[in-house]
């Protein structure tokens, strides 16, 4: 039966009324309220909690609630908009289980691993920590401490959960759940330019004639930065959007070139282009000579599994000469690439050859403006940094780099992952300002900011995400602190590699969270925490945008935001319960103190007084301390990169702006780094200046294709492929509690081509196991929905905390970045 | 019993790989740890696989929801299976653009709808909101998991306007 919608509403009018005439509307509300001092809204400014885009919000606040939300009209991100979850931000603090009392698992009274969950007050949370930390320190030393941590974190949680690991406990076990988002982003910054982050800007995407989109769904993953891209090609028609992906997705709605690829192949695509660029003659010559070098880099480096997995027996470079490169000259990386023709590459890609030159050919016409954009595709890939080295190499050929327009774009997931993570240097091998634990010139720098002795920070990098989960399994890690993020769901291999080491009887483990997420239930204490406007805070997005917000409403009693659980956690060890006396005899004024007055009160942190904070400002936070812990922890952190093309603004200049993008020089920030003109740290006559590397050349790679770490077989027999969708973010810990956005996407569906399951005998909604060599999962088929895999594909989103898709994935990373390869690994599907 | 069965056949997967994993995963399970926080696993332990429920249909009554805020996109009250919104075609502008709405009688996308990026309005729905869905969602007939207790302003005023009468 067909009824066109007009019948419908008809035929169902009469039922329609009756259930509005249903609603009961009580007799004052049906008064409208006029009067100012009972309508009025108080309107403030915040970043938007989701995604690495940086989206500027209007909060509205009434009586001590957040009661709505809207795109910020003033904001250069997205002036006016926002996408379905930032116009839902005002429920996501209003799930009704919020954690509002520490939970530690107890039998009779006492801690067990094996105990119920028992609320208990914060000062018995902090004892229990603190004789946890201290058994795991005294026994194995500051390495059998570890923190997970994450790009949610704000700047000042970063920066003091940094510092209180790295110079208070004196590990390096510090990693972000950025980790599994954007580390191969930063190894390929750093290894082609020397500097971090993306030297353009979104306003690349008003500027640009053709558009490339390799592994990113940004219709779905960065909604905003779309609407400016579909605004783009629409209203100048002759911009085109190439679309790249091993699946259909919603940004194929709009691609001129839309194309799937066998799962790993983007590399020799990437090759190809190259070839192509040269094959033509459209290097850039004048460009390539005077800015760039050439390196071959090292091959067959293995997979990031365990040093006794198969695949690492096998590779030869999978030690420490994996990141090692050897200078080459033009003709031998013209000679590289060359092997890379359209038949080889379209035969291994499975991309029609027509498609891979007209693609190559958008990327070499001298004429045609190109930002390419990629995301997890890249980064969640066992060759993840060679990716990112591959799509800049193309950009160098043809002098398309730093210039309006012509920018290859690294986006990222979460709303901090540039800001706190990569810029504040959380992870295990870093420090602030691109800096690293292993160079001893920028150990020094940094003790003498934070006025520590010297040899206080380790210099041996310390466990990164995966590493950590490997290490709490083996029983090496034995305290662990997870804050801010929900890796019991999130992080590959559950079964095999997280789980057993959450639960392993030698370990303690800690999880910070405003919800009762997955990574709790697996916790031994479970910290309550306030969270996004219930702190002041400041987040750095994908732009090198730096915006803050002040605290806008009181968090529900008992829940304390990461950085005041931090803060307040220091103030229980004295310096001698955790420095070797020879490091203390080095500065013997800080003995008898504790980590709090040592790494916070006492140092420059301390310095800013609560006259400060505007009195009609809450700060729970500044207001217990007793100093303006969010200004000082945020003007300690920026003298880091002051003076080293890392600049921040003063503070308080944050408070007034819509974020500014870094480095903020004179007062003015920068919109395209390293050309001349645009980026003051260019050296005058230049042109363009990649000042990240010593002689101000980037680096082109000469880097191959090699194959994933596990293809599908005659047993397995489907890849699988995972990722995100618009409505959830952060493991749906936030979203799947507001009503409107789990109601849109309830359940996490496995996406399959329709000949796929009928070949299995399975039909739309039939429940399912996902079957790999690790684990299962169930849910049930979806042959019909928003994404519309090739045959021989699969894909199946991780927001669902009841089907853990993650207990089926394959813990490989990429062995130069440590990034989880989330996309690819071989699995069978069986009717339950 | 089902439980069960699925944490045994867990186990013995994971014993095929890694044998070390085999007691851990077993003494989780055999102790039940537990599991009363985990809200959106109704509480189930991690190493256990509640059925999936069936996939819910969408909610097709074309009856308008409430906003919880004037700003909120509204949810879209009907199906949209098999609409069209790509770089030819916008299917949901065939009843909700302002020329249609006459025969249509669906509500017309608000005006904001027709202003770009700088706040001039133009004489046709700005490009920049040409994909509807990324902001409005259909909604499945499902029951939320947690109960949120977001306040309606509305609620908040009603509440000090009566406090003000009395």
């Amino acid at each position: 039966m067909t009824i066109n919608r007009r019948e419908f509403i008809k035929a169902n009018a009469i039922a329609a009324a009756a259930a509005v005439a249903g609603v009961s509307v009580p007799a004052v509300a049906s008064n409208l309220i006029t009067s100012s001092d009972i309508t009025k809204l108080k309107w403030d400014k915040a970043a938007c909690r989701f995604c690495g885009t940086g989206c500027s919000v209007n909060v509205g606040v009434m009586d001590g609630k957040v009661v709505a939300t809207h795109g910020d009209i003033k904001s250069p991100v997205n002036k006016g908009l926002n996408c379905v979850k930032g116009y839902f931000l005002s429920k996501i603090m209003y799930g009704k289980d919020r954690l509002t009392t520490p939970l530690l698992r107890m039998t009779n009274g006492k801690y067990d691993k094996e105990g119920e969950f028992t609320p208990i007050s914060w000062d018995q949370a902090f004892n229990v920590m603190a004789e946890k930390a201290n058994d795991a320190l005294k026994k194995d030393g500051p390495e059998a401490i570890g923190m997970f941590g994450s790009g949610q974190w704000t700047v000042q949680e970063g920066y003091a959960a940094s510092k209180l690991m790295k110079a208070g406990f004196r590990t390096n076990n510090i990693d972000p759940n950025a980790r599994h988002c954007m580390a191969s982003a930063v190894g390929g910054f750093m290894r082609t330019f020397g500097i971090d982050e993306p030297m353009g800007c979104y306003d690349d995407l008003e500027a640009a004639d053709a558009f490339v989109l390799w592994g990113s769904n940004m219709a779905e993953m960065h909604p905003i930065l779309w609407t400016r891209l579909t605004d783009r090609r629409l209203s100048a028609p002759h911009v085109k959007v190439a679309v790249l992906s091993t699946f259909e997705h919603r940004s194929f709605d709009l691609a001129d070139n839309g194309m799937i690829f066998t799962p790993q192949t983007d590399l020799a695509i990437l090759n190809y282009i190259a070839h192509y660029i040269i094959k033509t003659d459209r290097v850039n010559k004048d460009f390539v000579n005077k800015h760039t070098n050439f390196r071959m880099g090292e091959t067959d480096i293995g997979y990031g599994l365990r040093p006794e997995h198969p695949l690492e027996q096998k590779a030869k470079n999978n030690g420490k000469t994996k990141g090692s490169s050897t200078p080459i000259n033009f003709d031998e990386y013209a000679k590289f690439v060359s092997t890379y023709t359209v038949e080889y590459t379209s035969k291994l890609s499975g991309v029609p050859e027509h498609k891979l030159e007209a693609l190559a050919e958008m990327y070499a016409d001298p004429k045609v403006k190109v930002t390419s954009f990629w995301t997890m595709g890249f980064n969640q890939h066992t060759r993840g940094v060679w990716a990112n080295n591959l799509v800049y190499n193309i950009h160098l050929l043809t002098g398309k780099i730093s210039t309006p327009g012509n920018s290859p774009f690294s986006l990222t997931g979460q709303p901090s992952a540039c800001g706190t993570a990569r810029e504040v240097g959380t992870f295990s091998h870093r420090l602030p300002a691109d800096m690293v634990v292993a160079n001893p010139k920028h150990r020094a720098i940094a003790e003498k900011i934070w006025d520590l002795p010297e040899g206080t920070i380790p210099p041996k990098p310390g466990y990164h995400a995966v590493l950590q989960n490997r290490m709490l399994k083996d029983g090496k890690l034995n305290f662990y602190w997870v804050q801010c993020n929900n890796n019991m769901q999130a992080a590959a291999n559950i079964n095999e590699e997280v789980y057993p080491g959450y639960r392993n009887p030698k370990n303690f483990i800690v999880v910070s969270d405003p919800y009762p997420t997955v990574t709790a239930q697996a916790a031994d204490l479970i910290l309550p925490t306030a969270m996004w406007v219930e702190k002041e805070g400041v987040y750095g997005n994908a732009e090198r945008r730096t915006q803050s917000w002040y605290q806008m409403v009181e968090a529900p009693t008992g829940a304390k935001s990461d950085m005041w659980q931090l803060v307040e956690f220091s103030k229980r060890f004295k310096v001698e319960d955790v420095w070797p006396e020879e490091l203390i005899a080095k500065k013997p004024d800080v003995r008898g103190k504790t980590l709090f007055d040592v790494l916070y009160k006492d140092s420059s942190v301390g310095k800013f007084s609560l006259d400060e904070i505007p009195e009609d400002r809450l700060n729970d936070e500044s207001r217990h301390f007793g100093f303006y812990i969010q200004k000082g922890l945020f003007e300690e952190y920026a003298t880091f990169g002051r003076g080293h093309a890392h600049d921040l603004a003063p503070y308080d200049r944050y408070h007034k702006e819509r974020g500014l993008r870094w480095p903020v020089v004179d007062g003015k920030e920068t919109k395209w780094r390293f050309k001349e003109g645009s980026d003051p740290y260019v050296k005058p006559g230049s042109g363009w200046d990649f000042y990240g590397k010593k002689d101000g050349r980037a680096i082109i790679f000469a880097l191959p294709y090699e194959p994933a770490a596990e293809s599908p077989d005659e047993e397995y027999d489907l890849w699988l492929s995972t990722g995100r969708v618009l409505e959830h973010w952060h493991s749906g810990s936030m979203t799947q509690r507001v009503p409107e956005l789990y109601k849109a996407m309830p359940d996490a569906l496995v996406y399959m081509h329709p000949d796929d399951a009928k070949s299995r005998n399975m039909r739309r909604g039939d429940l399912v196991k996902l079957i790999s060599r690790r684990g299962e999962v169930q849910t049930r088929v979806e042959t019909r929905g928003r994404n519309k895999p090739p045959k021989g594909l699969v894909y199946m989103p991780w927001f669902d905390a009841s089907r853990l898709v993650n207990k089926v994935t394959l813990d490989a990373t990429d062995p130069l970045s440590k990034e989880t390869d989330y996309k690819k690994c071989a699995i069978k599907i069986e009717k339950v | 019993m089902k439980k069960l069965n699925l944490a045994v056949i867990t186990s013995l997967l994971v014993l095929a790989v890694s044998p070390v994993m085999y007691s851990l995963s077993a003494n989780a399970t055999d102790k039940e740890t537990v599991n009363s926080v985990a809200t959106l696993r109704d509480a189930t332990p991690i190493d256990v696989q509640k059925e999936p429920n069936r996939i819910p249909q969408v909610v097709n009554k074309d009856i308008k929801k409430a906003r919880n805020y004037p700003m909120q996109p509204p949810v879209i009250p009907h199906t949209i299976r098999s609409y069209e919104v790509n770089k030819n075609n916008n299917k949901c502008m065939s009843c909700h653009s302002r020329h249609r709405t006459e025969k249509s009688q669906a509500p017309m996308v608000s005006v904001t709808h027709y202003m770009d990026r700088d706040g001039n309005f133009l004489a046709e729905m700005s490009p920049r909101r040409y994909f509807c869905n990324q902001c409005h969602v259909t909604q499945l007939d499902a029951e939320p998991l947690v109960e949120n207790t977001f306040t309606d302003m509305h609620s908040l005023m009603n509440d000090k306007s009566k406090a003000k009468k009395h």
